[in-house]
């Protein structure tokens, strides 16, 4: 026990990384037993996050559960592992997502053996990138996390499946290189030369070429969260890639970037991210309006959700660009709901995509009466990507406007109309897939099986639970928000 | 006048690799067993491996140094022969031409390189270079009845000798200048005579440049590698696209770092442009290939583009990048040509990107060890590729060349297209025929070393970092 508790986050990030090396381990044949262990893995670093949470002191602004290993002496390269109220609330929502998505893989009947071991090595490399505090170290998570969704896309993934795959590695690949540079650069421009994410956010003085460097980071990131004009991956990655990926994708890869964002170009450079505050917010409200268009567009459900998650990830931008605490908080907090919000929504896409073998919003109607479960679950995850009241996106849009109105009073009432925007595509997908008159070709799709159920519920109540009572997220972070608005304000001034 | 006796302590290497390698010519005429040839011939790269560290000093007066810098190109030219033979020993029985001669010039070749690597004067690097390379240009013709194969070697040697001829003009020229030959007095008088701004010593390293590039294979003299990339028997193509490239630098390095150190501002202004070809023409041109073999001749023209940015940045953390980056470039290249050996059997040529379709289907081992190989070639973590790429650009950027590296990246972000390309055919496209493969022992050994290196030094590469400034002596 005492040992679990001062290696936490070794721990969690790196028993998927073990996990995968026993599923390689596991004779192929046996697939049901790879499923089985690759559930029970992604379990682990679930439970102990939920200590991490437990332990997770509240009051204090800092780096928590700190950990640090000699790695590549030459270098000055660490292990070095820690978590703010920043990442505390992404690690939670990465080990919580990936035991879904391992549910939702399920049906995954070819190359079973594969699968899980990218899965979990992906896994690691998320959890990798959220805990990281060395900069190199973060650099190789973010990479590693690359290759085993590059696979997990171009295999598993629909018919354009090559194509959406590579566009994807490429995307990413120029966007980290851009981040590589900077990265150097700030190990040199540091003395003694080091990695460390803290000493290089309390030297950060020491750098030149600050605009520059922002941009290097900011693309890169972009790349990831997706900003407008950087999103044309997203739509191919998400309609190819096979459910449990999807969910990832937008669950949790999306949020690295605004993390990335936050952690770095947030702390590292903040006086020139005060500068550009307008041009954030800006892109934040042209991310909330033009996402929503294009989704209120599309024809084929999963595109529909896809470009539905850049409309969300533009709320958090738009927060993150206000400076004010309930902005910030209401973003990070945005993050995390809309990771669980559109994970339920890719994993409804595939439920019923699994059954129809379509996703042709038009060609359905009536299903309601058919699927009453599925219908009640989908009207919930629906209501809660359009900000119902007592739901828990309301709440972290509702902290986002009231955050960014306080700066920006025109771009948050553009920003406001797309609201309206998203609660009319939802309601008429809605209406278009649940109501009407039933196509008697679905007049006998089954209801939602245990295993569906099982991987759904506990978004359900989380939706709920964190629509009423906020606090267990809101806590988390509250204090490192505060010190992280006053690094920032503080240098603008 | 009396003859003294030098020093022979520091050439013994040398001395009992030429010794042990013309005993293998004679032996070769009464050994049936060829593999027999090709063990004997790893032990006298062992031998001489084993002599290597007891083995430093200078002599003949200073025309041959041995230390700790040239140690290190020689283990890669050692460990080079090493990979090579084991590669090969299944293969030139497929193609063929199952002789002992291959392993004898494979020797010769490599004697030659660690001459280059020792020189300490110009003379002796010639000869050194001109060993090597008359012994590669036999090797690249050795499928003597496959026209591909003659016409690379030809291609090779007449190229070669223009190459040559050009390091004569260079040698000629800088003697005319500083009426020496020796690597040290020629940095001595260019210091004392400030010849910085010498039109003479431009023009000469303006050659040596050239004749280097020829032998690197950077752009605009990179016109042979493809062909005769293509051409040769493929093991000779994973040893000459290590073996040579090594000893180029090792020229460059000696005779830019030492001769030419204190005029480094005139000759970095020559490198650069051709370094920047290099990376562009290499992976651009990559791009559009549909024979591996062609496809990785350009990816390590590409790859002695970004080499080339660790000797522009020059000092010894410029250096040890690329020492670093030499040897695992090695073992990450030769890695590749071992999994395209394994595709070559009887009847079945094996080199066109296409027949890697489906390989993950029909051969998941050496699908995912060529997967390894290209993802380390591409520079991702956590493969050695990327410490490799990481230590250049960190030394480049600490010399200020901070756009250099933003080209390079940029190049290095294209590249990922080429490589991923293969990964992409052998995971996500079904197989069409079935294809072979032709394993042996060997080159079942030559892909775990390989292998094993670039994740080993990938995860930990403190020890190679450490090799390479030790060698350089800090």
């Amino acid at each position: 026990m005492e040992f679990i508790n001062s290696h936490l986050l070794s721990l969690i990030t790196f028993v998927p990384l073990l996990g995968a090396l026993l599923v390689l381990a596991l004779p192929g044949t046996r697939e049901d037993i790879i499923r089985w262990s690759a559930l029970v893995i992604t379990c682990i670093p679930l439970l102990l996050s939920l200590l991490l949470f437990a332990g997770f002191d509240r009051s204090f602004a800092g780096m928590q559960f700190i950990e640090r290993y000699a790695w590549i002496r030459d270098f000055n390269i660490n292990v070095f592992m820690g978590v703010d109220g920043l990442s505390m609330p992404m690690a939670l929502l990465c080990s919580l997502i990936c035991p879904i998505c391992v549910l939702a893989s399920w049906n995954i009947e070819r190359g079973v053996k594969g699968y899980f071991f990218l899965f979990l090595l992906l896994e690691a490399g998320m959890l990798g990138v959220f805990t990281a505090l060395d900069f190199f170290l973060f650099f190789v998570f973010w990479e590693v996390m690359l290759l085993p969704m590059y696979f997990l896309i171009g295999i598993w993934g629909g018919p354009r499946r090559e194509y959406a795959a590579l566009k994807f590695f490429l995307y990413t690949l120029i966007g980290s290189v851009m981040m590589l540079l900077v990265i150097i650069y700030f190990y040199l421009a540091s003395t003694p030369h080091t990695f460390d994410m803290i000493e290089l956010a309390r030297t950060n003085s020491l750098f030149d070429y600050r605009m520059l460097c922002w941009f290097g980071l900011f693309i890169g990131f972009a790349i990831k969260v997706p900003i407008f004009p950087f999103h044309t991956w997203l739509p191919d990655a998400h309609v190819e890639a096979p459910t449990a990926i999807s969910v990832i994708l937008a669950g949790v890869l999306l949020k690295m970037g605004a993390y990335g964002i936050l952690r770095i170009n947030y702390t590292m450079l903040p006086d020139i991210t005060m500068r550009m505050a307008a041009f954030m917010a800006a892109l934040g409200v042209i991310n909330i309006i033009y996402g929503a268009l294009c989704a209120m567009a599309q024809k084929d459900l999963k595109k529909l959700v896809a470009y539905s998650s850049i409309s969300h990830m533009g709320y958090v931008i738009l927060g993150m660009a206000s400076f004010t605490d309930e902005g910030l908080n209401g973003a990070i907090f945005q993050m995390f709901n809309h990771g669980i919000v559109t994970a339920m929504l890719f994993l409804l896409v595939g439920v019923i995509y699994d059954r129809a073998h379509h996703r042709d919003i038009d060609s359905f109607g009536g299903i309601a009466s058919v699927m009453p479960n599925y219908a009640f679950v989908t009207f919930l995850a629906f209501f809660a990507a359009l900000g119902l009241p007592g739901l828990n996106s309301f709440i972290s849009e509702a902290l986002v406007f009231l955050g960014a109105f306080q700066k920006y009073r025109i771009l948050t009432a553009i920003a406001a109309s797309g609201v309206i925007i998203t609660a009319a595509y939802c309601l008429w997908t809605l209406q278009r897939v649940f109501l009407g008159k039933l196509n008697e070709k679905y007049s006998l799709l089954p209801d939602l099986t245990v295993r569906e159920t099982v991987s759904l519920v506990p978004l359900c109540i989380i939706v709920v639970v964190l629509g009423v009572y906020p606090h267990p997220v809101l806590n988390l972070m509250k204090q490192t928000v505060s010190l992280l608005n006053r690094i920032i304000t503080g240098a603008g001034i | 006048m009396q003859f003294v006796m030098p020093d022979l302590g520091p050439v013994m290497p040398e001395i009992s690799l030429a010794v042990l390698a013309l005993f293998i010519l004679l032996a070769d005429l009464f050994i049936k067993r060829k593999e027999t040839i090709a063990l004997m011939s790893i032990i006298s790269v062992g031998v001489a491996a084993y002599l290597l560290p007891g083995s430093m000093g200078a002599t003949f007066n200073g025309m041959y140094i041995s230390d700790g810098y040239s140690a290190f190109f020689k283990f890669i030219f050692i460990a080079n022969v090493i990979l090579t033979v084991l590669i090969s020993v299944k293969y030139i029985e497929i193609e063929k031409v199952n002789f002992g001669e291959y392993y004898c010039l494979i020797l010769f070749a490599t004697l030659g390189m660690m001459l280059m690597a020792s020189a300490g004067d110009l003379i002796v690097l010639y000869l050194g270079l001109e060993l090597m390379a008359l012994s590669a240009y036999v090797l690249a013709g050795f499928i003597r009845y496959d026209r591909k194969s003659n016409e690379a070697a030809m291609k090779y040697f007449l190229l070669g000798a223009f190459a040559s001829a050009f390091l004569l003009y260079g040698i000629s020229m800088i003697y005319g200048l500083t009426g020496t030959t020796d690597i040290m007095a020629i940095s001595d008088y260019i210091v004392k005579h400030g010849l910085a701004s010498n039109p003479v010593l431009m023009l000469s390293m303006i050659l040596f440049a050239v004749a280097f590039s020829f032998k690197i294979a950077a752009v605009p003299f990179h016109m042979w590698a493809p062909d005769v990339y293509e051409g040769a028997p493929t093991s000779v193509t994973a040893f000459m696209s290590v073996g040579p490239k090594a000893a180029g630098f090792a020229v460059i390095g000696r005779v830019f770092m030492v001769a030419f150190g204190s005029v480094q501002v005139e000759w970095a202004a020559i490198l650069i442009p051709i370094a920047i070809l290099t990376m562009g023409v290499g992976n651009i041109v990559a791009l559009s290939q549909t024979n591996i073999k062609r496809m990785l001749a350009y990816s390590s023209i590409a790859h002695a583009g970004y080499m080339l940015l660790g000797i522009i940045a020059g000092a010894q953390d410029g250096m040890a990048s690329v020492l670093s980056y030499m040897l695992i470039y090695g073992f990450m290249n030769i890695g590749a040509f071992a999994v395209v050996i394994m595709l070559r059997s009887e009847g079945f040529k094996g080199d066109n990107i296409s027949d890697y379709e489906g390989l993950a289907k029909t051969h998941p081992a050496a699908a995912a060890l060529m997967l390894i190989f290209m993802f380390s070639l591409t520079g991702i973590p956590p493969t050695a590729g990327f410490m490799a790429k990481f230590y250049i650009f960190l030394s480049a950027i600490n010399a200020g060349y901070t756009w250099l590296v933003i080209i390079a990246v940029m190049f290095s972000a294209i590249s990922a297209y080429f490589y991923l390309r293969i990964v992409m055919y052998m995971y996500m496209k079904e197989p069409k025929e079935t294809v072979r493969l032709s394993t042996s022992p060997a080159l079942a050994l030559a892909l775990a070393i390989t292998a094993a290196a670039v994740l080993i030094i990938g995860v930990l590469p403190s020890a190679v970092v450490n090799f390479a400034r030790i060698a350089l002596g800090y």
